[in-house]
Order: C-alpha cells, then structure tokens, then sequence
C-alpha cells in the first residue's frame, strides 16, 4: 500500500457536488438583496477603471459629468467626434516612498476611457469643460437647430 | 493594526429625523504605512474641505463626506453617480497619536495622515 485513501461508500461519493447547488442558491439570494449599483462596482477588477458618468439636457445645453477624483486636468483627455464625446485619461500612481508597506489599494490607476453619444447636435466651439473636487462637467451647449423652437399656429 | 480587514462597519446606522436609516456610499481607499505612521487616501468626488468630516470615538476613525449639491439642472438621461453622501469607518491600531492626525483634501481625495506616537517607534537604547 502506497497511500491510504479514506474510504467513502460510492453512493455518497457524488453528493458533494451539491455543494455548488447551495453556493448558487447564496449568490441569487445575494443578487436580490444587494442594489444593482453596488453589484457593478465590485466587478472593477475584472472589466478595469468603469469612471461614473452622468449625462443631463435642458432646453440649452448638455451636461456630463464625470467623476475622475485624485486628477491632473493636463492628464484628462476630452475629444469630440460624429456627435459623440470621448473622455479618456490616465492616472498615474504616486511614487512609492522607501519603507512604505501598502496595506490596501482599492483605488485604481491607469487609463480609462469612456464615450457617450450626445443626445443632440451641439455647438462644437463653445464646449467648456471644468474639473472641480474631483468632478469633471463638460458644458455642451446646443448647436442653434436642435434647440426646442416654438412654432406659431394661425389660424386661416 | 486592523486596517487590513476592515469594511464598513454598520453596527451603528445612522439615521435622519425620520428615523429611516441613511445611506451611504463606501469610498474607495488605499492604506499605507510607514515607520512614522499610517496614510489614507479616500475617493471622494464632489466632496470639498467644507463638506467633510472626520471624527474620532474610541478607537474607531469615521470619514464623512457630504457631496456638494448638484447644480446641474435639466433632465437626466442617465445616471450612473451615487447621489449618496461617503461614510466609512476604521478601527485604529492603538499606536495611533490621535492628536496629531491631519486631513487634506484635494480634487475629491481625501489624504489622512496619522502618526504613531513617538514612544511606539523602534529605537536604539544607548549603553552606559
């Protein structure tokens, strides 16, 4: 005899893989609980640095924001095309000191990029953009043709 | 030091007027520590000095942030920004000097440095 293996009757043998059935009942009793948004948070390891974005209209402009704390405004990115917008940067990490043990990172580093198909034609020279406590609002105002006319009706 | 495997510590929910209980978004932090002390660096966008507080009780270090106000008006077509405000609670490693901690805040990140007291670091005993 080379190794001993403990023995187990062949009919319970195969049960263990139920195990995996109650794992799963966990994680859809899990999915209900917990709101959609914190789901799609904990999955940034997997799909890399997803920035929060909102998108707004009123009657002049567009507004996004989005939030890229811990920035340099000269590595923010912000481009204009075929009526969508584009925002990309990246985010360099500090230079680690001597002697420094890193406990915890759940910040990420490194490049993002996210691009947002405006809702309407804008006016491509009067985009103003503003990075403030880590919010980037770009101001898209309404090209003259997409803005809400009021049109008179007469009556013959 | 506990810092390692702590999340957000919920025993205590705050509540508002109503007695509804308040919710809050955990910020992301990174946690380094150095022979003289420990550093925290949270995400909080939105946030600005005046939005933000730190408060001490016991050994546990509360980070609060109240994001700024939107003033973005029109209609939304779609959201993905936390309306919530950030709170977030550390235990802290009894080394902590809590009278020497300070906080910063720029472009939504807040960098908390706390120091170990003096008498916690190594140092060399001379010999008579």
């Amino acid at each position: 005899m080379n190794s001993l293996i403990r023995w187990q009757h062949p009919e319970f043998a195969s049960w263990r893989s139920l195990g995996g059935l109650s794992g799963l009942r966990d994680e859809i009793d899990r999915l209900f609980d917990v709101p959609l948004r914190e789901l799609t948070r904990t999955s940034q390891l997997l799909s890399g640095w997803n920035v929060a974005l909102d998108v707004y209209e009123d009657a002049d402009n567009v507004y996004v924001k989005a939030e890229v704390p811990g920035m340099k405004k000269e590595d923010i990115n912000l481009s204009l095309h075929d009526g969508s917008l584009s925002i990309s940067g990246e985010r360099k990490s500090e230079t680690s000191h001597e002697g420094t043990e890193t406990l915890r990172t759940e910040r990420y580093y490194g490049r993002f990029q996210r691009t947002v198909t405006l809702p309407t034609p804008v006016a491509v020279d009067k985009v103003k953009a503003q990075y403030k406590d880590g919010i980037l609002t770009v101001t898209l105002p309404k090209a003259e043709e997409a803005k809400p006319k009021h049109i008179d009706v007469h009556v013959a | 030091m506990d810092m390692k495997g702590t999340l957000q510590k919920e025993h205590r929910v705050p509540t508002d007027g109503n007695q509804r209980s308040v919710e809050f978004v955990t910020p992301a932090v990174n946690i380094f520590e150095t022979k003289d002390g420990y550093v925290v660096e949270a995400e909080m966008p939105g946030v600005t000095k005046d939005g933000l507080e730190v408060t001490l009780e016991g050994n546990e270090i509360t980070i609060v942030g109240h994001r700024t106000t939107d003033t973005t008006t029109g209609q939304a077509i779609f959201s993905e920004c936390a309306n919530a405000d950030f709170r977030r609670v550390f235990e802290m490693d009894p080394a902590i000097d809590s009278t020497r901690i300070t906080a910063k805040m720029n472009q939504g990140v807040l960098t908390l440095a706390l120091p170990k007291s003096e008498r916690v670091k190594p140092r060399k005993i001379s010999v008579e």
